[in-house]
């Protein structure tokens, strides 16, 4: 039998314990692709976890009546339909921003952070795990492109949310809203908090090597006081 | 064979109940989104057209093209959305031309990715502006590097040419379609 998790974490570990951008790197395609703005970068997410929840739902509650042979079939087809719904949706509500996303709102259906946690977790456990699942892993991904779309905004287009925040003197950097501007932002993000967890790290192992070092030590001090 | 069945009959539920439920909502989208298109194209009509207040599709031709009259119901020119290669992909604009097709009114660049910051400076002043009262007779040309000493001609924007060359190429490209279209069909 499988260790469980309490609920709650099946919800937070998607924020950052298994963060799918910078821990799993899954979906590096919208990621990279549409974060020239954080309203992209928020939307797109949005969209995702809508697509992301309902599969989950759906292939959680009959996922003992899909045969194995056609499993991947069968959730391809599911995450399909809401794919299309979400851009049917889109096009018809915020015809503005549907464009601005263009053809990344129907790759949602390749996106494999979606199929992968179908596969990985949704098949196996209850519909209530598998929302909440499926609710971490997209607020995760909101998380890390609404912060990759700011900062590319900010820095490439001197606004934030559309509203410009930085003056006029300051010379946007163009390269930041191009595509290698993704790529310099995400590494150099995935780097720095990837080197913050690993200094935290050093410093709990140290603490405890020094506390379990200086007990033998002061004993000795005091034997030779003594 | 009970494993065959089982996955015909699996996939073929989950395929009828997408099927079922996309018609749904398809079917409460269309009229929405139709909508929005048409909203687009008549704002883009608007915006190169100027005095126009009312517009019929032309309907002679076998593309999109639009003929726009004034407050008192004359026909002043044309509307025509047109597309082409860009720098990078297509571009989709809408020309505006007047009625006996000798002079552009304005330009609208409508769908573009070209590069920021460099080629997307075609669907922004001053490089549009140039294109409002631009003699297009016999074609529009272009100069690099030099104010235009011709009526019929713009100044490529410094580095964007390709992308500048491109907007006067799917002008061209567009107007000799109206042209030779209009003549067979009989201008109205």
């Amino acid at each position: 039998m499988k260790k469980q998790v309490t609920l709650f974490t099946e919800f937070t570990k998607g924020l950052w314990d298994q963060n799918p951008v910078f821990k799993q790197v899954l979906g590096m395609c919208p990621t990279l692709a549409v974060t020239v703005s954080a309203m992209n970068g928020i939307a797109m997410a949005l969209a995702t976890t809508f697509v992301l929840t309902f599969s989950s739902l759906i292939i959680s509650l009959i996922r003992k009546l899909i045969p194995t042979q056609v499993r991947i079939a069968s959730y391809i087809v599911i995450i399909a339909t809401f794919v299309t719904i979400v851009d049917l949706v889109m096009r018809a509500q915020f015809p503005e921003l549907s464009k601005e996303l263009g053809p990344y709102i129907p790759l949602i259906v390749v996106n494999c952070l979606i199929l992968g946690r179908q596969e990985a977790f949704a098949s196996k456990n209850t519909p209530i795990r598998a929302v909440l699942d499926a609710l971490g892993m997209g607020a995760g991904f909101l998380i890390a492109l609404a912060s990759l779309g700011a900062i590319r905004e900010i820095l490439g287009s001197r606004t934030l949310l559309g509203v410009q925040i930085l003056p006029d003197a300051f010379e946007p950097w163009l390269v930041m809203i191009l595509p290698a501007g993704a790529f310099l932002t995400l590494g150099l993000m995935m780097g720095f908090l990837n080197f913050m967890v690993l200094r935290k790290k050093t410093r709990e192992e140290q603490e405890l090597l020094s506390r379990h070092l200086q007990e033998p030590k002061m004993s000795l001090a005091k034997g030779q006081e003594a | 064979m009970k494993t065959i069945l089982g996955m015909l009959i699996t996939l073929s539920i989950i395929g009828v109940a997408s099927g079922g439920g996309l018609a749904l909502v398809s079917s409460w989208a269309d009229p929405l989104i139709a909508a929005n298109k048409k909203a687009a194209t008549e704002l883009a009509i608007f915006q190169v057209q100027t005095q126009a207040k009312d517009y019929k599709p032309v309907e002679t031709v076998s593309y999109e093209c639009y003929r726009v009259f004034d407050a008192s119901g004359n026909a002043v020119g044309y509307a025509l959305p047109w597309e082409g290669n860009g720098f990078q992909g297509k571009i989709r604009m809408m020309i505006g031309i007047t009625a006996d097709l000798s002079t552009l009114t304005a330009i609208e660049v409508l769908e573009q990715v070209e590069t920021p910051g460099l080629g997307t400076k075609v669907t922004e002043d001053p490089f549009r502006s140039q294109f409002a009262d631009l003699t297009a007779e016999p074609q529009v040309d272009w100069v690099k590097g030099a104010p235009p000493t011709r009526e019929n001609q713009v100044e490529t924007i410094t580095g964007a040419t390709i992308s500048s060359k491109a907007i006067v190429a799917i002008v061209n490209d567009g107007l000799q379609h109206l042209r030779k279209d209009l003549a067979e069909g009989g201008a109205q």
